[in-house]
């Protein structure tokens, strides 16, 4: 992952930028208006946290449980260790019944796997029917930027140009036309597959039931026209009762669209009764671990309460500078850049906990509280003490290590650094240009030192202020 | 090693299981699925006359539509109403535990089934409803398939006023008591299907309905 780089083309776009900047505004006002009709948002989030605390302190049990319970409404309970393995277990379901093409609501574990491409590949057709991800798919397959937004980088220009091309209709601008036109397309889709996939935004213990949160009804289609539905979800949304599920969706919508409910919530159990009209003939539930298992009981444990609403990135400064894919991975903002390195290894995305200002607003937006700073800051650690940042970085650090210890000799090079930097400045008040850190004064300027050192003011002040 | 015992094995190195902790653990959880404990909610004004105002007017929030009338007998005329206004066609799809109605006395045809892609309008009821958010409860099986309130373009739902609740938890306990287990689909509908995935710009009729009607019966 290259994403430094990633970083300066993502800048440098100006179409982007302009998406970002858009988007960016509507997120973070509609959350603040809905969250006013919860009379303590704050006591919410704390029952949301020892919500999600109790099932990943006693993970095991709660999946039994889970397993159980589902066993007996009819559904299948299925387990993969890895992305490979769920790709195999999907392929060999489809295989099983006949299936030639899957019609899929929103999976970031879909994602997380590469089953789209896995599916293509053993001759099953893949259709994404969330609009986002519809865009996306179209758009050759292009990753999702963002975890509920999918398609939130693309301007409806390119989404005009885009579906011109692909359903070779007439280009239009506008949005209800585009929608239509992506409902009609889909709506054969949906008609015509014979197997249904779904992520699972919570698994009920008490019930064995899968809950489904979605605007667009294409959750509901994919779990209620095709004769067999799958759910491929990780093994840490397992939450206890139903009560439990309604506090969690006074906070999940909230926090993700600034809705007060989604326009639907599913909660699907077992298998379609011989006398009902509708609903699938076979469910099964693939049980995903892809690094999961062993965070739990480790340093990043909380990281396991989250549940994927995506204020963190809405309220990034970082995300919404930068955009989603730059984070070079399936889960972006501050919650990606936890989770890619637990997932995909720390060694894999070394620039990701440094890519934050830890400001902490993602801590504060949070619903279940996780403190994604002090993740990120433990994740650095890790860093250092598995020896992975750069070596110049660790000759610096280590040097620097030595000179603080020197007090004659630091305020040495304090006093002649300041100079230096005033010397730089001229007879202005910034820097345009540092020539030992270029890189750092590519985009901004950097503040000329003002007055005395911070030493010298304190010297200063010893020798004036009477002691008590 | 199957990939449940690997995975459940990992999960309990990581928890430390023992004998001695499982035995607490379990109690601990079957607890939490005895008591159903119940977090904070918001504070709702629970007589049935602030619950019908408040269902309607956060259902008129989520852009559905409203319609009030005395007893059953007159939701088939309140649906012809709806229809006429909205230039839809006398037809529709219900479902079959609403076919008892005189619809044809209201000049509006009804076909008791599941529906198909090509229905315009489709009528159902609901098991509940919940004032917090504007929010029907549909439940389905035979008598009440869940196609009906998804393919058709129009989708129109008789409230029974005595069925409105202040929380979903209500709803939840209400299912317990009338229905035991749960149905395979519980649908929380709120308002016609949308999305906002070109430019965050909310467009109403996704890929369910366009437009939602309720006909509350002031029972």
């Amino acid at each position: 992952m290259h994403f430094k780089a990633n970083v300066h083309a993502k800048l440098a776009d100006v179409v982007l930028q302009g998406n970002l900047k858009n988007a960016k505004g509507k997120f973070v006002t509609r959350r603040a208006e809905a969250i006013k009709d919860l009379d303590d948002f704050d006591a919410t989030r704390d029952a949301a946290a020892a919500i999600r605390n109790k099932v990943i302190d006693n993970l095991d049990l709660w999946l039994e449980c889970f397993e159980r319970k589902a066993l007996d409404t009819g559904a299948k309970v299925l387990w993969a260790r890895d992305g490979a393995e769920v790709c195999r277990l999907v392929i060999e379901i489809a295989k099983k019944h006949g299936v030639t093409k899957v019609t899929k609501s929103k999976s970031m574990l879909s994602e997380e796997a590469g089953l789209n491409h896995a599916l293509e590949a053993a001759g099953i057709q893949p259709v994404e029917t969330d609009l986002g991800e519809y865009i996306l798919q179209v758009d050759n397959n292009e990753p999702p930027s963002h975890i509920i937004a999918p398609a939130v980088h693309k301007s409806l220009d390119e989404v005009a140009d885009l579906f011109h091309k692909v359903h070779g209709t007439p280009r239009k601008t506008d949005i209800p036309a585009l929608t239509r036109e992506a409902r009609e397309v889909l709506r054969a889709h949906f008609l015509s597959a014979e197997m249904g996939l779904s992520g699972g935004n919570f698994l009920v213990a008490e019930t064995g039931s899968v809950a489904l949160v979605t605007n667009e009804g294409n959750g509901r289609m994919v779990t209620t026209m095709p004769k067999v539905h799958v759910v491929i979800t990780g093994i840490e949304k397992v939450i206890p009762t139903l009560e439990d599920l309604s506090t969690l969706m006074r906070l999940l919508p909230r926090s993700a669209t600034g809705q007060s409910i989604s326009n639907y919530f599913s909660i699907l159990t077992g298998v379609k009764k011989p006398e009902e009209h509708d609903g699938p003939e076979h469910l099964y539930f693939v049980l995903v671990d892809s690094g999961r298992a062993d965070v739990v009981g480790g340093d990043f444990h909380e990281m396991l309460r989250c549940i994927r609403c995506g204020a963190c990135m809405n309220h990034c400064p970082v995300y919404q500078t930068i955009g989603g894919h730059a984070y070079g991975w399936v889960y972006p903002g501050p919650m990606g850049s936890v989770l890619t390195p637990l997932y995909a290894g720390i060694e894999n995305s070394i620039d990701l906990p440094h890519a934050a200002t830890l400001c902490n607003q993602c801590g504060i937006v949070c619903p279940v509280k996780i403190p994604l700073p002090d993740l990120l800051r433990k994740l650095r650690e890790k860093q250092t003490e598995r020896g992975l940042r750069p070596l110049t970085e660790r000759i610096g650090l280590r040097l620097w290590a030595w000179v603080a210890q020197q007090p004659k000799l630091y305020a040495l090079g304090a006093s002649v650094g300041a100079r230096y930097l005033k010397w730089l400045a001229g007879d202005t008040d910034r820097i345009r240009l540092l020539p030992a850190a270029p890189e750092w004064t590519l985009g901004r300027d950097f503040p000329a030192p003002q007055g005395k050192t911070f030493r010298e003011l304190y010297a200063a002040r010893r020798s004036s202020t009477p002691r008590a | 090693m199957s990939s449940r015992d690997d995975i459940l094995g990992r999960v309990r190195a990581g928890l430390h299981r023992n004998a001695g902790n499982a035995a607490a653990a379990r109690e601990e959880m079957l607890a939490a699925l005895t008591n159903r404990s119940q977090g904070p909610k918001p504070s709702i004004d629970a007589t049935p006359k602030a619950l019908l105002e408040r269902f309607r007017l956060k259902s008129e929030q989520q852009s559905s539509t409203v319609d009030i009338v005395a007893q059953e007998s007159d939701v088939p005329a309140a649906v012809a109403r709806y229809l006429t206004a909205m230039k839809l066609p006398k037809s529709a799809v219900a479902w079959p535990s609403l076919a008892a109605l005189d619809w044809a006395a209201a000049g509006v045809e009804v076909e008791p089934r599941g529906a198909r892609d090509a229905d315009l309008v489709g009528i159902t009821g609901c098991f509940c409803a919940v004032a917090e958010t504007g929010t029907l409860m549909v439940c389905s099986s035979p008598d009440t398939p869940a196609t009906v309130s998804l393919l058709p373009e129009t989708h129109i739902a008789v409230v029974h006023a005595s069925r409105i609740l202040a929380y979903m938890e209500d709803a939840w306990a209400l299912a317990r008591k009338e229905l035991g287990t749960l149905p395979r689909a519980v649908n929380f509908i709120s308002g016609p299907s949308r999305t906002g995935d070109i430019e965050q710009t909310i467009v109403l009729g996704a890929h369910g309905p366009y437009r939602v009607h309720l006909v509350i019966i002031a029972d």
